[in-house]
């Protein structure tokens, strides 16, 4: 279909520099770092061009490669991306280039960090790429265990408990989940119900008719497995303590990019292939969304720790991202695979100015700060903007995929809905509480002396706080290629219908 | 016409622009930009009311924004944004484009000197380009997106003194009040667009007359309801108003006196018919506005700060709005709106002078200003009067026909309730003006009366043009004016037939007596004295208390937030630390604990271990060779 | 006439004894003698078996010979084992040597 083969760039970038990382000297600071970047940006640079080059109108998987590997077992590096997964290669490009300049400064032991966190991110390049369903699965992995040592090296405030805790978490989900992978590749393998071979093929999978009772369970195996990246109450308690406890830059990472995993896995393989499944499961999910929008968004009031509060209300923005995918229709799917990337791009900013604060000042703890708009201006005008990002303010990005959710998801959940639209009151608070004590009132003269963001820590801030401005005030093509990408999973649906568990 | 109407939107905004991202640093040159695109707005704005007289036929463009296509039985999003020049919107960009024109001019002085004056200019540019977004606005959407950005823009200014804490919590406080009523307004154009399946006002108009569950279109239309009353601060979301008094105070001219809490009574012009539809919502709204108009008048009396006074004198004022549109007027509501505009706009720059010259807001300690402040002295006491509704001002005009229409609509309590209002708002301005202005200056020691002078011309010179304006703006809805041009405001704005104003005595007399009793009573306990106010005071302790607290809302409303909110926050908190944190770490401490036990099993010596390896071979191949579990044997 | 359940009986008889010196001796050459014991009563199993159900087929003959090729190289390996540990410890009960737990 596109001549260009950019996918395997986008993905080979940071796994070959991670590679090369490991013949440099760690004393060679600027090597490991310009290297670092030299990957960031190539993977942004592909990525941005697959954006734009992709065809809005074709729609449809583009970009497509195909490398037979496994082939006994039906498995192949297959890549190829569409209006669903090419916002989020997009989005993971993006952060990870802010995320170099984040850590630009990083002096303890930055080879492996460096080297690490492009493993990550390869990845999570690779998840939203494959088109493979045992490759997706293998990259999400991937993705998930150098998290493990960037916490519990790199980390801070009991970085050993949340690192524990985090990797025990996921990786439970990753247990169920692949519980429901086997169950497909059984069943599709059988020549009774499925195509008689094995294969994990997405473009296969979806010639199967998968019985109703079997997608009722392999949903809620998806569901289980993936909501604990998502995550999904009562699953989200590695979240905190997670984000937390990792290094900035990580942090950006596991807010911007690794939740994301789960929705999209959710989307991808639970929604594309068990429609049935999904709407027998949708009012349990649309409840527990309800739970993330709300339940967070009241922990997050009484947070102290600046860092907790942008984490609660992480989870509290990924449940609009669940409340999409329970009401199942191309609007609120539209609406969550955007909210998917605008919370992305917001959050990593988030945790950027948290961790501009914290490295200068070393506490986070929000009744130490008072006035931090007197010495740090841009820093401040920088949080205003992603916090009123995060409260849903027209003219920034966040805005539109959260009215879409609602707009869709009224339609088929009223009452839910409107239970989560009253979080727009609660995040309204918390946020603008979180900023009045940091950086509004009296000037606290202990933090006279920080310097204001200038350089290099000015290349998040104004990356990401350009995506949100430009995409809040012109979302009409991003939404196309978005809705584009989600129409044939909706299809899918529309064409199979099942009654809700209530 | 659409294109000047998006030029003069997006002038102020490129003035923000301009301001934040280049000339920040020259002072001077911010301000000029800021003026010269709120006088292009301004011109251009001018420009449309007069084409909107000549030919009041609407003009309407729009575009697609953002759309979603439609699969299932499930509506797709269709969303787009437009502008809409009719004369209602062209009388509100006028109002606004011109106070915001006539703010900055004044603010020139006002704020002079001020470290942040760049930044001033530009939320202001930034608040004029929200607010003639929303007035330009097509359909509930862009007016939800604009809505929210005035708020931002008033946020931003309320808090403009960040580094105060007072200020800081007022403009938290701002926001947040009106995110409840938005909360309402977005639930409510998300279950319009459920059902109609579009945003847009003027299809709206056509469809939900022949909706037939009347039910739901009152939900529906009390939630959008709730909208306006948070931005116009109507009862019971009252309470952000008179602390956004933290602004500087042109903003409370500008913002909070003259264009954005009205922007409240503009949505519900706007959207007249969704409200009409249900006539216990409009009684609703009328009763709102009724209440909200009493009871903040009766909170007027009593406060010492001039800025107070006239904030809660606003929100009575809007309450005499909402009284109108709930009683069926809108031509009535959007004349009290206009002339509001004016003699607000100008008690608000009044009082900035007074504050600018004394650096006191304290009534009390004020007074005998009509020396040394003439100008600022009479344009307030015009404007007093006019907001009094004395004949002929514009503000005696606007309010008559409030009066009209709720006597007409067979309101008999509320047309009581807006008679009693109008004495009570003679009396508390004059009570302010004969402290302020006239009486005794207060000893140097006490106040700061030897300070004041007359302020800048830059600052008297909006105020004598919107004094002039709060004499004569009151005409254009008059019975003379119909009579010489043959049309009037009524004839202009109006929904469904065009109102023909007429002078009724039975209204104006009452209502014009009421106001010089008023004025007179003020003149005797402030003017006179021929009674301590202090002894007044004493004599109706507890009420006099109960009115400076406010009638303990903001009280109620904190304790509300500490023990609900806030404990929900706590318990949830707790719930997630001790119960789900809890339960996992338990399991992890139980898989722990549970291998510390069974590790001692291991011995480590390997008869013990063929001990239990015969052993357990011996028993399967008894239980195998057996019936007792269904072996082999038969 | 002596027929194949004496044979049985017999390997039952040798197994036993065989499995008690394994379990409860202490000495690490008794244990090793047992589990010869213990091959042994198997292999008079398999000729057995071999000789009087299909005495046509050599399999179990064969079977025997590779339990005492599979025991030898087993006793080889077991007596280094063995004696490596007497040289350390100068001690070979069986009970002593318990460090591989926990």
């Amino acid at each position: 279909m596109n001549g260009l083969h950019l996918l395997p760039g986008i993905i080979l970038a940071p796994f070959v520099a991670a590679l090369i990382l490991l013949f440099i000297p760690s004393t060679a600071r600027n090597a490991i770092r310009g290297l670092a970047l030299a990957a960031a940006s190539c993977s942004l640079a592909l990525a941005t061009l697959a954006m734009f080059t992709y065809d809005n109108a074709a729609k449809g998987l583009q970009f497509v490669e195909h490398v037979p590997w496994l082939t006994t077992f039906g498995i192949s590096l297959d890549l190829g991306v569409d209006g669903l997964s090419l916002p989020l290669v997009l989005l993971t490009a993006i952060i990870l280039f802010a995320g170099v300049f984040v850590s630009w400064k990083l002096e303890n032991r930055a080879k492996e960090f460096f080297t690490y966190t492009l493993l990550l991110v390869g990845g999570v390049f690779g998840v939203f790429m494959s088109t493979d369903l045992f490759v997706l699965f293998m990259f999400i992995e991937i993705a998930v265990i150098p998290k493990y040592v960037l916490i519990s090296v790199w980390g801070s405030t009991r970085k050993d408990y949340a690192a524990m805790k985090y990797t025990l978490y996921l990786l439970s989900g990753s247990a169920i989940a692949f519980i429901g992978l086997f169950a497909v590749y059984t069943y599709v393998g059988s020549p009774h119900t499925g195509l008689g071979y094995g294969t994990f093929s997405l473009a296969e999978l979806a010639k199967v008719n998968f019985s109703p009772e079997f997608q009722k369970w392999a949903f809620l195996a998806m569901l289980v497995g993936f909501g604990v990246l998502v995550p999904i109450f009562p699953l989200h308690r590695w979240t905190p303590d997670g984000h937390s406890a990792a290094p900035t830059t990580i942090s950006m990472l596991l807010a911007g990019v690794i939740m994301k995993l789960g929705g999209y896995a959710i989307i991808r393989v639970g929604l594309g292939f068990f429609p049935m499944g999904a709407q027998y499961w949708a009012p349990v999910v649309a409840i527990l969304a309800a739970i993330n929008v709300i339940y967070i968004a009241f922990v997050a009031l009484v947070q102290k720790d600046m860092k907790f509060v942008v984490a609660n209300s992480s989870i509290s923005h990924m449940g609009f991202v669940l409340l999409g995918i329970a009401s199942m229709n191309a609007v609120s799917l539209s609406g969550a695979a955007a909210q998917m990337f605008a919370h992305g791009i917001m959050a990593a900013l988030f945790f950027a100015l948290v961790g501009q604060v914290y490295d200068k000042a070393h506490t986070r703890n929000i009744a130490d700060f008072g006035g931090l708009a007197k010495y740090m201006p841009r820093t401040s005008a920088a949080f205003l903007v992603v916090g009123l990002a995060s409260l849903g303010l027209p003219g920034l990005f966040n805005f539109v995929p959260e009215f879409t959710v609602f707009a869709g998801s009224i339609q088929r959940f009223t009452v839910i809905t409107i239970v989560s639209v009253f979080s727009v009151v609660v995040t309204a608070i918390y946020v603008l509480w979180v900023y009045q004590r940091v950086f509004f009132g009296p000037a606290n003269e202990r933090w006279a002396g920080l310097p204001d963001a200038k350089g290099v820590e000015l290349v998040p801030i104004v990356l990401l706080g350009g995506v949100l401005l430009v995409l809040g005030v012109w979302p009409g093509p991003f939404m196309d290629m978005v809705s584009g990408g989600i129409m044939p999973i909706v299809g899918r649906i529309v064409s199979a219908p099942m009654g809700g568990i209530f | 016409m659409s294109t000047l109407a998006i030029i003069l939107t997006v002038a102020p905004l490129a003035a923000y622009a301009v301001i934040v991202f280049f000339t920040s640093r020259w002072k001077a040159l911010s301000a000029g930009i800021a003026i010269a695109a709120t006088g292009t707005s301004l011109a251009l704005s001018i420009w449309l009311l007069l084409g909107m007289i000549g030919d009041p036929t609407p003009v309407h463009v729009s575009m697609s924004w953002l759309s979603i296509p439609h699969l299932g039985g499930i509506r797709g999003l269709d969303i787009s944004m437009g502008v809409l020049v009719d004369p209602l919107s062209s009388l509100m960009m006028t109002i606004v484009s011109f106070v915001a024109f006539l703010v900055m001019v004044y603010s020139l002085g006002y704020m002079k000197g001020d470290e942040g004056f760049s930044r001033y200019f530009a939320y202001l540019g930034l608040f004029t380009f929200s607010m003639l977004g929303l007035v330009i606005a097509d359909n509930y959407f862009q007016t939800f997106v604009f809505w929210e950005l005035v708020g931002l823009s008033s946020y931003l200014l309320i808090g403009f003194w960040r580094l105060k804490d007072s200020a800081a919590e007022a403009s938290k406080k701002a926001f947040v009040t009106n995110r409840w009523g938005d909360f309402g307004f977005l639930v409510g154009i998300l279950l319009l667009f459920t059902i109609f399946g579009t945003f847009d006002f003027a299809v709206l108009a056509k469809e939900i007359p022949a909706y037939e569950h009347l039910g739901l279109i009152a939900l529906i239309a009390v939630l959008v309801f709730t909208g306006p009353m948070g931005k116009s601060a109507q009862v019971p979301f009252h309470v952000w108003l008179p602390d956004a008094m933290e602004g500087p105070t042109p903003v409370s001219a500008l913002i909070h006196a003259a264009t954005m809490v009205a922007a409240g009574v503009y949505l519900v012009a706007r959207g007249f018919v969704l409200f009409q539809s249900v006539p216990q919502v409009m009684e609703l709204i009328a009763w709102i506005g009724g209440f909200t108009a009493i009871f903040a008048a009766l909170i007027a009396l009593v406060q010492r700060d001039i800025k107070r006074i006239l904030a809660y004198s606003t929100l009575s004022q809007l309450g005499y709005m909402f009284l109108a549109l709930g009683a069926g007027s809108m031509s009535a509501g959007m004349f009290h709106l206009t002339t509001h505009a004016f003699f607000k706009a100008l008690l608000f720059l009044g009082a900035g002078s007074v504050i600018h010259a004394l650096h006191e807001q304290d009534i009390f300690r004020m007074g005998g200003l009509s020396k040394k402040m003439p100008v600022t002295t009479w344009t307030f006491v015009i404007g007093s009067l006019s907001l009094a509704g004395l004949f002929p001002l514009a503000g005696f005009w606007s309010k008559d026909e409030i009066l009209l229409v709720a006597l007409r609509e067979g309101q008999t309590a509320l047309f009581v309730i807006g008679l009693v209002t109008a004495f009570l708002t003679a009396f508390y301005m004059f009570r302010l003006i004969f402290t302020v202005f006239f009486g005794e200056p207060v000893p140097a020691e006490h106040g700061h009366g030897h300070q004041a002078h007359e302020s800048p011309v830059s600052m008297t010179g909006p105020l004598v043009l919107l004094a002039l304006l709060s004499v004569v703006a009151g005409l254009v809805g008059s019975p003379w004016w119909q009579a010489w041009f043959g049309s009037s405001f009524g004839s202009f704005i109006f929904f469904g037939e065009p109102e023909a104003p007429h002078l009724d005595l039975a209204v104006a007399l009452p209502a014009t007596i009421v106001a010089v009793l008023g004025i007179g009573i003020a003149w005797l306990v402030y003017g006179k004295k021929l009674v301590r106010h202090e002894a007044l005071a004493e004599r109706f302790r507890p009420l006099h208390t109960l009115l400076l607290n406010k009638f303990y809302i903001d009280e109620f409303y904190a304790l509300v937030f500490k023990w609900v909110m806030m404990l929900g926050g706590r318990v949830f908190d707790w719930f997630d630390h001790r119960v789900i944190d809890g339960t996992f770490d338990g399991l992890g401490s139980a898989t722990r604990t549970s291998g510390g036990k069974l590790r001692l099993l291991q011995t480590g010596r390997l008869q013990s271990y063929a001990l239990v390896l015969f052993g357990a071979v011996a028993v399967a191949v008894v239980l195998v060779s057996t019936n007792l579990i269904g072996g082999f044997a038969k | 006439m002596i027929g194949l359940t004496h044979y049985l009986i017999l390997a039952a008889l040798l197994f036993s004894i065989g499995l008690l010196g394994a379990i409860a001796k202490r000495n690490a050459i008794s244990v090793f003698m047992g589990i010869e014991l213990m091959l042994n009563s198997v292999n008079i199993n398999f000729v057995a078996f071999n000789h009087f159900l299909h005495p046509q087929f050599l399999a179990g003959q064969a079977f025997a010979i590779f339990v005492i090729v599979v025991a030898a190289a087993e006793v080889s390996v077991g007596l280094a084992i063995i004696l490596a540990l007497y040289r350390r410890r100068a001690n070979t009960g069986v009970d002593e040597l318990d460090l591989l737990k926990w």
